[in-house]
């Protein structure tokens, strides 16, 4: 029972680490709240529908699913990573010197409009999600494991290697860091601290597009309105485990999945969204730089 | 405008759109929107904008003439005096419906405004206020009048808790901790079925009423809710001029400063704490009067984020900015009443637009000092 309960957190906990990756990146770069990044993982969700109705339309899934899903998935990273893009650049590049109610304000401006804006053109009723996995799985220790959560759990943790690698080792990475650290000496030491910020936005993106597939594959269905709490538990998860710190945010998602499952499970499934709230809560009276982050002085 | 920004722009938006609605919305998006690029740049090469700017100019002389300004107010009420005599049922449902609004973002902006402490789940003390009178009423037969101490204490004890340990948070953090706040509260009374019987609400709570008459009609509640809205715009108006409301914006421009200039912060944001959620706590028992009826469905997020689009659509700070703006926003969705599906879309354009554009609020000086204040 329990053991069963630590695989569904953990598929749900690398959910929400590759959700509050976005958060934690934004947040370390632009101390901005980028409340709008939930809907960004709802879009994905929606769109991964979308696209593998298409090619299940077109024939493509009957003939070769691997492919099919394939193309969905990064059909819809390209087109999750363009709806970033676009929002950074109408919503909050504008205000990055405005007083910090302001791009906060218009986050939230952003996520009212791409929540009613998928509504409308979507339908309110739930989306079903065209493809039915199989329940069959790894049988060990009197506990099920399905394919599909094996799969979420590879490909999270693939992807946060594949991040931990690219912000270690890459130029744009090291650039990112650095425009983290001081935006006014990156840009002196010759960073183009917009394309930074831009790049950040675009691969928080992708990575909640594909925390959008594969939570819509999980559960089957999806609804317009799924981002707004799942962005909330996603930043739970990033402060949770020091926001800004990527790291953190992993650590952080794999936690708040583990507490809810078990949570619902042992206490109150009832009360299943109202943990995230809690430990949020908790977390920022005790320790308000979470589990992984360093304590900022505040400069007068 | 560059010449390629009309051409890249529209077919980026059109592109967006196209999994979502297909090829002809797609194209009908590129369209518009390089429409209105091409609108745009027309307006910008023949500085149209500074029109505007005259007109704006001319605005401000009447808003800022205190003559004009001391006429206008006692014509309007007369005006909202007598107009139950001559308005149909439902624009005083309407009228009711935003003179809670009004309290509920003159409270908001108590916190947000004066005190500088953003709150996204304000709607969770309007929801105490609302469900206190419900339970006292259906429960324990108490009636109006002194479940309305008991609605205002409520809410204004629960913005105590939160505050408390919230306030030794910053900024966005407080955000984040209130909307957490906000949350459990709706949680808790769509899962305690025994006291507020979850999702399906409390029912048949009873109006107010005056040595033993009912005052359960519209022209009652309309009366009721503008004495309250006038009482509100007054004490607030007086707090905010006192002491305290100096503190307040001193602590909301430079808590630093205040500080080492003797002002207890903590202790004044409490204040702000308290003396906000106070009203929500009225603007609740008024609406559980009202509507005789509360589910946890009139508390979301939403409301919470509505009331702030209300502080901040006005002017944050400015009372009289704020009332205008949580009319405008009350008033929004009979006036959109044609494209209803498309209100919540307008919304949070609007919002983006206003954060762009004026994001000090349409009557808002920039935190205009107040001349009493700054001798």
């Amino acid at each position: 029972m329990l053991l069963q309960q630590l695989i569904n957190g953990l598929t749900l906990g690398g959910v929400y680490a590759l959700i509050a990756l976005g958060y934690t990146m934004v947040y370390g770069i632009l101390e901005l709240i980028n409340f709008a990044h939930g809907e960004i993982y709802m879009l994905g969700a929606y769109l991964g529908i979308i696209f593998l109705a298409f090619f299940t339309a077109a024939g493509l899934t009957a003939t070769s699913l691997p492919i099919a899903l394939f193309l969905t998935v990064l059909l819809t990273i390209i087109f999750c990573s363009a709806y970033g893009f676009a929002m950074e650049k109408t919503a909050y590049k504008p205000l990055r010197n405005a007083p910090r109610l302001s791009p906060l304000i218009s986050a939230i401006g952003v996520s009212i409009f791409l929540q009613n804006y998928v509504m409308l053109t979507q339908g309110a009723t739930d989306k079903v999600f065209p493809y039915k996995f199989s329940s069959a799985g790894f049988q060990f220790l009197n506990v099920n494991m399905t394919y599909l959560q094996a799969i979420i759990i590879a490909v999270s943790a693939l992807l946060m290697l594949l991040l931990h690698l690219f912000i270690q080792k890459t130029r744009i990475g090291k650039a990112m860091r650095a425009t983290a650290q001081d935006k006014t000496m990156a840009s002196l030491v010759g960073i183009n601290v917009d394309i930074i910020i831009s790049a950040t936005f675009v691969i928080g993106a992708g990575l909640a597009a594909v925390a959008g597939i594969m939570v819509a594959a999980y559960y089957g269905l999806v609804n317009y309105y799924i981002g707004y709490i799942a962005g909330i538990k996603a930043f739970t998860a990033a402060v949770l485990g020091g926001i800004g710190s990527i790291p953190g945010a992993m650590l952080g998602g794999i936690v708040l999945g583990l507490v809810e499952s078990i949570g619902a499970a042992y206490i109150s499934s009832e009360y299943k969204d109202a943990y995230a709230f809690i430990i949020l809560i908790i977390i920022l009276l005790i320790k308000p730089s979470g589990i992984l982050g360093k304590t900022a002085e505040e400069k007068v | 405008m560059k010449g390629n920004r009309l051409i890249v722009i529209p077919l980026f938006a059109a592109l967006l759109l196209l999994p979502f609605k297909g090829i002809q919305a797609a194209v009908i998006m590129f369209i518009t929107v390089s429409a209105g690029l091409m609108l745009i740049s027309f307006l910008r090469k023949y500085r149209i904008p500074e029109g505007f700017n005259k007109i704006k100019a001319g605005l401000q002389i009447i808003t800022e003439n205190s003559s004009i300004k001391n006429s206008i107010i006692p014509l309007m009420m007369i005006a909202f005096l007598v107009s139950p005599i001559f308005l149909k049922d439902y624009y005083l449902d309407v009228l009711i419906i935003s003179g809670i609004y009004i309290l509920l973002a003159l409270g908001l902006n108590i916190i947000v405004g004066f005190a500088g402490l953003l709150n996204l789940g304000f709607a969770a003390y309007y929801a105490i206020g609302a469900y206190a009178y419900a339970i006292a009423n259906t429960k324990f037969g108490l009636g109006f009048w002194p479940s309305l101490p008991l609605s205002a204490m409520f809410a204004a004890i629960a913005g105590l808790i939160v505050a408390v340990p919230a306030l030794r948070l910053r900024g966005d953090y407080l955000a984040i901790v209130t909307l957490g706040f906000g949350e459990i509260v709706r949680l808790v009374l769509n899962n305690w079925d025994s006291l507020t019987n979850g999702p399906n609400g409390i029912t048949e709570i009873a109006p107010p009423s005056l040595f033993g008459f009912s005052l359960g009609k519209l022209q009652h509640y309309y009366y009721i809710v503008f004495v309250f809205v006038l009482l509100s715009v007054f004490i607030i108006r007086r707090v905010e001029l006192s002491r305290i409301g100096r503190a307040w914006k001193a602590i909301r421009e430079n808590e630093i400063a205040a500080s080492s200039t003797g002002i207890n912060a903590t202790k004044y944001k409490l204040y702000a704490f308290i003396f906000g959620t106070f009203w929500a706590g009225i603007a609740g028992i008024l609406f559980a009067a009202k509507m005789r009826f509360v589910s946890p469905e009139s508390f979301t997020f939403m409301e919470s984020v509505l009331m702030l689009s209300m502080v901040i659509l006005g002017g944050i700070g400015n009372i009289y900015g704020v009332v205008a703006g949580a009319f405008i926003l009350a008033l929004l969705p009979e006036v959109l009443r044609g494209v209803h599906d498309y209100r919540m879309l307008i919304l949070g354009i609007g919002l983006v637009l206003l954060m762009l554009f004026r994001p000090q609020g349409l009557w808002g000086g920039h935190y205009r000092r107040n001349k009493k204040c700054s001798s």
